[in-house]
Order: structure tokens, then C-alpha cells, then sequence
């Protein structure tokens, strides 16, 4: 264990290494992720690479090995050249794979098809049990390359920890580079980012539509905040609540037919619901406080919002129809951002502590236990991940904003940076279906 | 009960307005620039302007300048500046307020933008909410004393257009702020 862990942290500064250096080099603004906490019981799994991927680059093996390693929850084996190279149809020696100490074992190969596209098929073997636990073949174009290695990997999460993986999601995020704003979306990885939306005023508050099609946002651009809706496959947008006052916080319902917002068209920040298209609008509350921050429960029967109805800011839950609140946070005097977790059982938020550092806190709505998940100072805008297993948030880390994920055990840790930009208002997008 | 408050309130602004002036522009106040943008392109319409400025400063050294930007009218004050986490308006910004509820009286076509700030820290949403109090608060005000509803908008740009950076207090004081900006300079 002792050897596993200096391992891990070699490589965790190596990561570190190549980054700085390549830092200055890189041009565009792709996301870079370093893994700053593992779990305690990482799963070692031997990927072998797959004969024929070279026709691939950057290859899907390391990409699967990527994905699974950033989890926290696994851990790659060094797999030396082997003679004949197996692949998905070999015999396997699970004696010999034991000898290795890989718990899991992943075989498959490349090939070419006469159209011009490939075929990548694997298997993946429990070893321990001694047993092949499935396995898939996939067509693709050369530039399907990481959304393959991405399915492989989720197939691989799945069958090993029983929950679905998050490795083909998509997050999206805001850059400020200078005086310019760029909504942009990537992979969960940090890879492929596009631009969705560039301005010279703020944009903040990107919320996924629940099919992942569609973003809600605010932005500045008519110099106080406006509430779009930005269709991502054809770039088209438009404006769903601009009515006199601010217009901010969109949260999608779980079945995508309403957002609710925070608007000050009556007096006030208040709580409404609204229909995507901008119409239907309803108020939901009546109180002379701030009511902001809306966040559907799974479920779509609640609302959970933040609100200083009660003399500073605190979160609270009504039925999603309006109707009486219930605050849900006690300690301390700043509690706000409240993002329900896809199971509905627990919340993330953001905690001001005593010293006055902003941290992301996560609520057993069950047991009423409050667990802080950061050591950081800044938090803001927590997001979890479809599965649960992460939240990404936004933080400062040296003067410079950045999005980092926390499992919510507290254990797996990431940074994403970028280069020469603030990044924040993270926002994790649904399952790809 | 509201004709008391009004009567209340008036009573506490003719209290304040018999302090000296510059007592109500602390350091930091009077660096305030929106106003710049806005002078650049009043000075070409700056006759108009002008002649609306004789009624409100009764002769005043007006001359070629704005009511609304010459330095030495109350009226090119712009800014109300708050504590952290706070809503409530400084009696020391009581006779600016009252200034341009005046003004605003007095030219129902005028049109102004009450932006309401904050400082960064925290939620940016939250403070998207607190600066929109903020701003409300101004709104009222204006609107007691005498301004039309059409001609007051109140807006949060929340934490999100920072005058000073950094994080220092200092900073952080400039940027709990709300500014009025009159139509045309926005």
C-alpha cells in the first residue's frame, strides 16, 4: 500500500510536471485535469492495449485508462508488450493476470473495415472470479475516437461498481479571458471544448436542459442580467424571461416543460416558473425577502431556493407549485446554491464557515448530517455529476478561478484549469442518451 | 400611515440636507466615473441639456454644463456605497437620493438606471439578488419622493462588473455600490 501510494503521487506530480511545461504551449483553452485525491480501495485493472489502435491516435486504450483513473476509483496496471499480443478473442490465463494483481482485465483489438471506418470490439474479464463479465463491438469514424473510448469506459465503470459512468457526459463552463466571456461545453474529461456563446458582458448560471440539449443561461449583454435558452446543435437562441428589473437563476424541471427563475419584475427577487419558450409566467413566492437560486428535486415535487427570509441567507424547500417553505440549513450564517443530488437524498451547497471561507457542504437530507467536502476558501456553484459520485464547483486557487470535482465521500479530488482564463459557473450536463 | 412615513422621511432629509455638502462623499465617492461615459456624449448634446439645467439649478453657475455632470452639482453624484452584506441606504446618501427624486420631478421625461453592485464575494446569484435589493431600495426611495414608476428602472449586475479589483477591503467597498445612470449613458 505504502508503495502504491508514493506511485500515486509520482504520478500525480508528473501529471503536474508535464502540465507546467506544456502550460505556455498550448494555444487554445482545453481544459487540463490533475487528480489531486484517490479513494481507498482503487480497483486495479489491467488494460492491454489493443492491437491495431495505433491507427487511431491518440489510441482508445489510454483514454479508457484516462477516464477510469480520474474516478478515483481505479487503477491502471502497467501491462509490459506481450507475445502474442491477446486480444478480445484469446484464451485467458487468469492465473497469470492474478499474478499480475489485476482484479479486472480489458482485451480488444482495432480493425479496419472495407468502408474506410474501424471497428473497435473488447471484453472485460473479472479475474478474481475467473469469469468474462461482457463485452461490446463499436463502428466508428476516425473522429469518434474519444466518444468510443469514453462508452467503453462507462461500460467498464458500470459492470465493476454497479453505477452508471459519466466518462461520455458533457460539462459546461464559462471562460473570462481578458474582458471576453466564452460559454463553452467540453468533455467530462475537459477535451473537445466549443464555444457555444462568446460576449463582451458576464454570462453566468448555465443550467443543461434534462435531455442535454438545450442550456438556460444569464446574460449581461443588454447591461443587466436576461435569461436565454441556447439550442447547441444549431447555435440558436432566445430570450425567455427579459422583463423590467433582473432576470437570473434558471433551473430546468426534471421533465424539461418549465424553468423556474428569479425575476424583480413585481419588487423584489422572487421565484417564478416560466415555460421555455417565455411564456406561462407564474409567481411562486410572496415575501418581501430575497428568493433566489431555485433548484428542482428529481422528483420535480419540490423546489429547493436560497432565501433571507429569515435574516441572512439560508436554503429552504416548497412544493414546486408554491405554497408554504420549509427551511432545510441551520448552521452558520451564509448557506446558498442548493443543488439537490440526482437520488434526491442528499444536498450540496455552498457554506460560508466562521473564518469566512466559502466551502462546498453536502446536506443527508435523510439523517440532517452536514459533511464540508473542500479545504478550499472560494466554492462556488456546485454541480453534480448524473451519477453522483462527483460534484464539480467553481473555485480561486491562486488568484486564478478554477473548476475543481470532489467525490461526495470527500476522498477523489480534481482540478481543471485553463490556460490564461478565469474558469467558473461549471454546470454538469445529463446522461447521453 | 404612509402620508406619516413620507412626512417622516422628508423631515429626516431636510435634516440632512442642512449638513454641508461634502460631507456626504467619502473618499472613493467622488472618483466615481460612469458619469464619463455618459459626459462624452452629453457634450454633444449639451445645449439641450443646458436649457433643462436653468430650471433646475434656479441660475446657477450652469453655464455650458450639465446639471447632471458639472462637479459641483450635487447631481453628478452617482453612487451609494453599502457595508457587506448589507441593504439598507447611509443617511449620508439621503440628500443625493433626494436630489435626483427632484430632478426627476421636475423633468418627467428624464429616465434613469439604477444599478445595483456588489463585492465578490459569495454566491453570484445570490449577489445578483443583493444587488438588485440594493437597487430596489434606491428605486423606492426616488419614487416617495416624487419620481414616476416609468421613469426609474432598478438592475443587478451582481458581482459581475467589479470598479475595483483585487480582493482587499478597499476593493470590496468600492464595489458594494449602486449607480444612477440617467438615459443615454447606459
Amino acid at each position: 500500500m505504502q508503495s502504491l501510494s508514493v506511485r500515486w503521487i509520482s504520478r500525480a506530480a508528473a501529471v503536474l510536471v508535464a502540465f507546467l511545461l506544456l502550460a505556455p504551449l498550448l494555444a487554445r483553452a482545453q481544459l487540463s485535469i490533475e487528480i489531486t485525491g484517490a479513494g481507498a480501495n482503487r480497483i486495479p485493472i489491467a488494460i492491454v492495449p489493443f492491437p491495431g489502435e495505433a491507427a487511431l491516435p491518440p489510441g482508445i486504450t489510454s483514454i479508457v485508462r484516462a477516464d477510469l483513473e480520474r474516478s478515483g476509483l481505479f487503477r491502471g496496471l502497467e501491462v509490459p508488450p506481450l507475445i502474442p499480443q491477446p486480444t478480445e478473442a484469446s484464451n485467458v490465463d487468469y492465473a497469470e493476470w492474478r499474478s499480475r494483481l489485476a482484479d479486472a482485465l480489458v482485451l480488444g483489438s482495432v480493425a479496419t473495415r472495407p468502408d474506410g471506418r474501424y471497428e473497435v470490439r473488447f471484453r472485460l474479464f473479472d479475474v478474481v472470479k475467473q469469469t468474462p463479465l461482457g463485452g461490446v463491438a463499436y463502428t466508428l469514424a476516425k473522429d469518434q475516437v474519444r466518444a468510443t473510448a469514453h462508452r467503453i469506459a462507462d461500460y467498464i465503470y458500470e459492470k465493476l461498481t454497479g453505477e452508471k459512468g459519466v466518462f461520455s457526459t458533457r460539462i459546461a463552463y464559462v471562460v473570462k479571458r481578458g474582458n471576453r466571456y466564452e460559454l463553452q461545453i467540453a468533455d467530462a474529461d475537459g477535451a473537445d471544448e466549443e464555444t457555444a456563446l462568446a460576449s463582451l458582458e458576464p454570462i453566468i448560471s448555465p443550467a443543461w436542459s434534462p435531455d442535454g440539449k438545450r442550456l438556460a443561461y444569464v446574460s449581461f449583454e443588454n447591461k443587466k442580467p436576461v435569461v436565454y435558452v441556447h439550442s447547441l446543435l444549431d447555435g440558436k437562441r432566445h430570450v425567455v424571461a427579459n422583463f423590467k428589473g433582473s432576470n437570473s437563476a434558471p433551473a430546468w424541471s426534471p421533465d424539461g416543460t418549465k424553468l423556474a427563475v428569479s425575476l424583480s419584475r413585481d419588487g423584489g427577487s422572487q421565484i417564478y416558473l416560466i415555460n421555455p419558450d417565455g411564456s406561462g409566467v407564474r409567481r411562486l413566492t410572496y415575501t418581501s425577502a430575497i428568493d433566489t437560486e431555485p433548484f428542482f428535486s428529481p422528483d420535480g415535487k419540490y423546489i429547493y431556493f436560497t432565501s433571507d427570509r429569515g435574516g441572512s441567507p439560508q436554503i429552504y424547500r416548497m412544493p414546486a407549485s408554491g405554497g408554504d417553505a420549509q427551511r432545510i440549513t441551520f448552521d452558520g450564517s451564509y448557506n446558498v446554491s442548493p443543488r439537490v443530488s440526482p437520488d434526491g437524498k442528499s444536498l450540496a451547497y455552498i457554506s460560508r464557515n466562521s473564518e469566512g471561507k466559502f466551502q462546498v457542504a453536502l446536506l443527508d437530507l435523510t439523517t440532517g448530517q452536514v459533511q464540508i467536502l473542500t479545504d478550499s476558501d472560494r466554492d462556488e456553484s456546485p454541480s453534480f455529476a448524473p451519477n453522483g459520485r462527483m460534484i464539480l464547483y467553481a473555485t480561486v486557487i491562486n488568484g486564478r478561478g478554477v473548476l475543481s470535482a470532489v467525490s461526495s465521500d470527500g476522498r477523489v479530488r480534481q482540478r481543471l484549469t485553463v490556460n490564461a482564463g478565469d474558469v467558473r459557473e461549471p454546470a454538469w450536463g445529463p446522461f447521453i442518451q | 400611515m404612509r402620508a406619516i412615513m413620507i412626512a417622516a422621511l422628508l423631515a429626516v432629509l431636510a435634516a440632512c440636507a442642512s449638513a454641508p455638502t461634502q460631507e456626504q462623499a467619502p473618499a472613493g465617492v467622488e472618483d466615481r466615473s460612469p458619469g464619463q461615459p455618459g459626459a462624452q456624449t452629453q457634450g454633444i448634446g449639451g445645449s439641450q441639456v443646458t436649457g433643462v439645467d436653468l430650471t433646475g439649478q434656479k441660475g446657477g453657475a450652469a453655464a455650458s454644463r450639465s446639471a447632471l455632470t458639472d462637479p459641483s452639482n450635487i447631481l453628478s453624484k452617482r453612487s451609494i456605497y453599502y457595508d457587506f452584506d448589507q441593504y439598507d441606504i447611509k443617511d449620508e446618501y439621503r440628500p443625493l437620493i433626494e436630489a435626483h427624486a427632484a430632478y426627476l420631478r421636475d423633468h418627467p421625461d428624464a429616465k434613469v438606471l439604477i444599478q445595483g453592485n456588489t463585492d465578490e464575494r459569495g454566491s453570484r446569484e445570490y449577489n445578483v439578488a443583493l444587488g438588485q435589493r440594493r437597487a430596489d431600495g434606491v428605486k423606492k426611495l426616488l419614487l416617495l419622493l416624487g419620481a414616476k414608476e416609468d421613469q426609474v428602472e432598478a438592475v443587478s449586475l451582481g458581482e459581475e462588473k467589479p470598479k475595483a479589483q483585487g480582493t482587499t477591503e478597499e476593493a470590496y467597498a468600492q464595489n458594494r455600490r449602486c449607480d444612477i445612470l440617467y438615459k443615454g449613458e447606459y
